[in-house]
C-alpha cells in the first residue's frame, strides 16, 4: 500500500493513501503528539469531509479496534465448540503502566488474557511480567461472569 | 508609591479589557488583533481614555513582543523545512511578492509618499498572517485537505523573505545612503545563510545551550537568549526581529517545541501590549481620511491573494474548488503588517498618515480574510457551477 507522506511546515506531517474504492483516507500527526484522522470528500478528494481530532490515547484505541476484529472473530471461532466459553476485547484502562501480573485476573475472574492488541499488533500469551500501556486492549477467554468480571477490574471499576 | 498605583491599575485595566475584547472576538470566530487595535484606538492620543506614566514600559513590552511574534514564527518551522519549502514554492512565492506587494507600495506612491513609504506598504499588504490563517485552517477542519501544503509552503516563503525584507527596510528607514542598505542587505543576507547551514548541521548544539530540563531555568535561558540576538542585531542594523526569527529557526527538535509550549502565553501577552501600543500611537482622527484607500487595497489585494492561491495549487494539480480555497486561506493580513507599519512609524521617516492607512488596512483583513476563508466553498461553488452540492457535508 503506498501511504502519500506531506509535510505539515509548522503543524506536523500528513500521512493518507486511497482505499480501493478511491476514497482518500489517512492520519494528520501534529507536532505536540495530537492526531487527527481524515476522511476525503467523494465529490472533492481535495478536501476532508470529516477530520477528527483525537489524543494519543483515542489514536492507539482506534488503530487497535481497526487491527483486532480479526483476532477476536478467529478465537470466537475456535471456542464455538466449548460450550459456555466467550471470547471478548476488553480496553486496559486502570492497569495502564502496570503488569499483567498485578491484574490477579485468573484468580480472581478465572477468565484469562489470550493476547494483548497495541496499536493494530497482537501479543500473544502474555506472561505475568507484561506491561500494560494506555490504550492496550485485552484480549479475554472466559465464562460470561468471569468476563463482566474481568471488564470491571481492567477498565477501572 | 502613588505613581505605581496608578499606573498597575491602568495596566490592570489595559489587560482586562484587552481579555474581554479577545473573548468576544473568539466569540464571532475572529481574530482578536483587530479588536487589540480598536482597544488602543480607544486609549491614548486623541481616545477616549489618555494613559500616562507606563508608556516607558509598553513601549519597552511592545518591542518584546514583536520580538517573541518573530521568534516563534522561527521556532514553527525546522531549517530542512524552510530549506525544502523554499525549493518547492519559490515560484509561487515571487509570484506572490509580485501580486501583492505591489497594490501597497502603488497606493502609496499615489498618495506621495516616496520610495520609503511605498517599501513599507508594499510590506503591509505583501505579508498574509500565519497566525490567523493557522488557527483559521483548524477550526475549518482543513488540516488534512490536499491544497493545505500549498498553503503552508506559501507562508514558509513569506517568513523567509520576510527575513531579508526587515533589515533593508530597517537599513532604508534608518535613511542609510545606498552602500549603508547594501551592506545591511549583505550582512542579513550572510546571516540568514549562515544561521540556516549552522541550523541545518548544528542545530541539536543550538538547541543544547538553550535546553534544560527544569522548566524556570529553561524559560529565563530561551527568553534571554531571544532579547540577546535581538539587541544585538538591533545594533548591527539588522533588526532586532530578523535576529529573534534567525534564532527561532536555529532551535529544534523537542527544544522548540518545548519552547513553544512555555513562551506561547508571553506571546500573547506582550503581542497583544504590541498591538495595543500601536493603536494608541494611532491618532483615530486620522482613520476615516484614509478608509476609502484603506478600502481599495483591501478588495484589490484579497484578489490579488485569493489569484496567487490559485495558481500557487494549480500547479501542484489541485481541482478548482481547492484552488479556490487555497487563495481564500491565504487572504488575512495581521500581526506582521503591524509589525512592518510599527517599525516604519517608529523611524519617523514616513507620514504618520501611513499608520492611520496600516491600521485601518489590517482592521479590514484580519476581519475579511477569516470570513473569505469560511465562506469560498459555497461562493464558489455557485460560481464553478459544481454539480456537485459542495457544503451538503457542513
Amino acid at each position: 500500500m503506498d501511504v502519500e507522506v506531506t509535510p505539515l511546515p509548522g503543524i506536523g506531517v500528513r500521512e493518507d493513501f486511497a482505499t480501493r474504492a478511491g476514497r482518500r483516507i489517512g492520519v494528520v500527526s501534529h507536532r505536540d503528539g495530537k492526531f487527527e484522522l481524515i476522511v476525503a470528500r467523494q465529490d472533492d478528494p481535495d478536501a476532508a469531509v470529516a477530520s477528527i481530532p483525537l489524543t494519543p490515547e483515542e489514536a492507539v484505541t482506534l488503530a487497535g479496534l481497526l487491527g483486532s476484529p480479526q483476532l477476536v472473530s478467529r478465537l470466537s471461532e475456535q471456542h464455538r465448540d466449548i460450550s459456555g466459553i466467550t471470547t471478548r476485547q476488553l480496553p486496559v484502562v486502570a492497569y495502564a503502566n502496570r503488569t499483567l501480573g498485578d491484574t490477579a485476573l485468573r484468580t480472581r475472574t478465572s477468565a484469562s488474557v489470550v493476547a494483548v492488541v497495541r496499536a493494530g499488533v497482537a501479543h500473544p500469551s502474555p506472561g505475568p511480567e507484561f506491561l500494560f500501556h494506555t490504550g492496550d486492549l485485552a484480549v479475554v477467554v472466559g465464562t460470561a461472569e468471569g468476563l463482566t468480571a474481568a471488564a470491571d477490574i481492567l477498565t477501572g471499576g | 508609591m502613588q505613581e505605581t498605583a496608578i499606573a498597575l491599575i491602568q495596566l490592570g485595566a489595559v489587560f482586562f479589557g484587552l481579555g474581554l475584547l479577545g473573548r468576544v472576538a473568539w466569540k464571532f470566530g475572529i481574530s482578536p488583533i483587530p479588536l487589540y487595535l480598536v482597544g488602543g484606538l480607544a486609549f491614548g492620543s486623541g481616545g477616549l481614555i489618555p494613559l500616562h506614566g507606563i508608556d516607558e514600559f509598553t513601549h519597552l513590552a511592545s518591542e518584546i513582543g514583536v520580538v517573541l511574534l518573530l521568534l516563534l514564527l522561527g521556532l514553527e518551522y525546522s531549517a530542512s523545512e524552510l530549506t525544502t519549502g523554499l525549493r518547492k514554492s519559490w515560484t509561487a512565492g515571487l509570484v506572490d511578492i509580485a501580486l501583492n506587494a505591489v497594490p501597497g507600495a502603488a497606493a502609496a506612491l499615489l498618495l506621495g509618499w516616496g520610495p520609503v513609504g511605498a517599501l513599507a506598504m508594499a510590506g503591509v499588504t505583501y505579508i498574509s498572517s500565519s497566525g490567523i490563517i493557522a488557527k483559521v485552517l483548524g477550526d475549518l477542519g482543513r488540516l488534512g485537505n490536499r491544497e493545505t501544503p500549498v498553503v503552508l509552503s506559501v507562508l514558509v516563503f513569506e517568513d523567509l523573505a520576510m527575513a531579508v525584507y526587515l533589515p533593508v527596510l530597517t537599513a532604508v528607514l534608518a535613511g542609510a545612503s545606498l552602500l549603508g542598505g547594501l551592506t545591511s542587505v549583505g550582512i542579513s543576507l550572510l546571516a540568514v545563510t549562515v544561521v540556516l547551514v549552522v541550523a541545518l548541521r548544528y542545530g541539536r548544539f543550538i538547541s543544547a545551550v538553550v535546553d534544560s530540563p527544569d522548566h524556570e531555568v529553561f524559560l529565563l535561558k530561551v527568553l534571554g537568549s531571544a532579547l540577546l540576538v535581538a539587541g544585538i542585531a538591533s545594533q548591527l542594523q539588522v533588526s532586532a526581529a530578523v535576529g529573534a526569527f534567525l534564532l527561532g529557526i536555529a532551535i529544534s527538535g523537542s527544544t522548540a517545541e518545548n519552547a513553544t509550549r512555555m513562551l506561547e502565553p508571553l506571546r500573547d501577552l506582550f503581542a497583544a501590549m504590541f498591538f495595543v501600543v500601536f493603536g494608541l500611537n494611532t491618532n483615530p482622527s486620522s482613520i476615516p481620511p484614509v478608509l476609502g484607500v484603506a478600502a481599495a487595497l483591501a478588495l484589490v489585494t484579497t484578489a490579488t491573494k485569493i489569484a496567487t492561491g490559485w495558481w500557487a495549487a494549480k500547479r501542484q494539480g489541485i481541482a478548482a474548488m481547492g484552488r479556490a480555497r487555497t487563495g481564500a486561506a491565504l487572504v488575512a493580513r495581521g500581526e506582521f503588517s503591524i509589525v512592518i507599519a510599527g517599525l516604519a512609524v517608529a523611524s519617523g521617516h514616513v507620514q504618520d498618515e501611513l499608520a492611520a492607512l496600516a491600521t485601518a488596512y489590517v482592521l479590514l483583513m484580519a476581519i475579511i480574510g477569516p470570513i473569505v476563508a469560511r465562506y469560498v466553498e459555497p461562493v464558489s461553488g455557485f460560481l464553478l457551477r459544481d454539480r456537485s452540492k459542495s457544503g451538503a457535508h457542513g
